[in-house]
């Protein structure tokens, strides 16, 4: 009976999990009309490029979210200065990817000053929370 | 309750092993130090650096060697406050009082591998070790300290890799 109930618990905690992480993009909608007169819909193929967009950080060094996350969100990365795994990007991959809305914020900004050395505009956002998860 | 038992078993009996063997957790772990230290590296033990130099570096999380790290005010206050209340300072450890021992009253050192203590621990460590790819660096305590993540550095399960 235990089992059973915890079986329930597991299913309904995934399922509240995919449902935080599929409404994510909207959360960055109307931001992203705020900042932007002419934006329409946030668009996976923009997300992608956008993850896999090399730039030269101004310590010269060549920088982009596909480096550390190696250019398959499904598979694990790793940290570039430490060594330390990072589990997989995609949701797909990873179930508890994107399912909690503060940790996503709190990466986006450490990882947009990282990588583009400012911060992300909520279009950003939204196109590379999309792409992710469009992965199948 | 038996995992408890053992715990308490375990901080129990540490006053009396040898510096090498002894653990380094903390008695009470947080758990916001535990998962935000340990994102991106080991949660590295509190009791390896002074209070002086954990309210530096968390004031500096923003730029933290290189990456940025900043965290929400109320968790980097926490997280804090866990860090000096067990700083080599604070914390009852033999090894804690080797630690400040091997620091100068001005040193505030930012690594645990710049304190004159890591330092001699490791004298026997050759460059091209810490240079293995499945070392790394010397920040790397699990490459050789398989139960670094627990606070075990007992010397004796010391294990280089090749």
């Amino acid at each position: 009976m235990t089992r059973f109930i915890i079986l329930i618990a597991g299913f309904l905690a995934y399922g509240a999990a995919q449902a935080v992480a599929q409404e994510l993009p909207q959360g960055y909608l109307a931001q992203a009309r705020q900042e932007n007169s002419q934006f329409r819909e946030f668009s996976a193929s923009r997300g992608e490029n956008f993850y896999h967009a090399k730039r030269t950080h101004s310590n010269g060094k060549p920088v982009s979210c596909a480096a550390c996350h190696t250019d398959n969100p499904r598979s694990a990365g790793r940290n570039e200065k430490t060594g330390k795994e990072i589990l997989p990007m995609a949701p797909v991959a990873n179930k508890a990817r994107l399912a909690d809305p503060a940790k996503v914020e709190k990466w986006f900004k450490r990882n947009c000053q990282d990588v583009l050395e400012r911060a992300c505009t909520a279009q950003e956002k939204g196109d590379f929370l999309t792409y992710l998860l469009s992965i199948k | 309750m038996k995992r408890t038992l053992f715990v308490i078993a375990m901080f129990g009996a540490a006053p009396v092993w040898a510096d090498g063997n002894e653990n380094l957790a903390s008695a009470v772990a947080n758990p916001h130090w535990k998962t935000e230290c340990s994102a991106c590296h080991i949660a590295y033990p509190p009791s390896l650096l002074p209070e002086r130099s954990w309210r530096k570096l968390m004031s500096g999380l923003v730029k933290h060697f290189g990456q940025d790290a900043s965290l929400d005010g109320p968790t980097a206050q926490e997280i804090t406050a866990f860090l000096v209340n067990n700083s080599a300072d604070r914390a009852p450890n033999k090894r804690a009082k080797k630690v400040m021992g091997s620091l100068g009253p001005n040193e505030v050192p930012l690594r645990i591998t710049e304190t004159a203590w890591f330092v001699r621990k490791h004298d026997e460590i050759s460059a091209s070790v810490w240079q293995r790819p499945k070392v790394g660096s010397p920040a790397n305590c699990a490459a050789c300290h398989a139960g670094a993540e627990r606070g075990d550095y007992a010397e004796h399960r010391v294990r280089i890799p090749h």
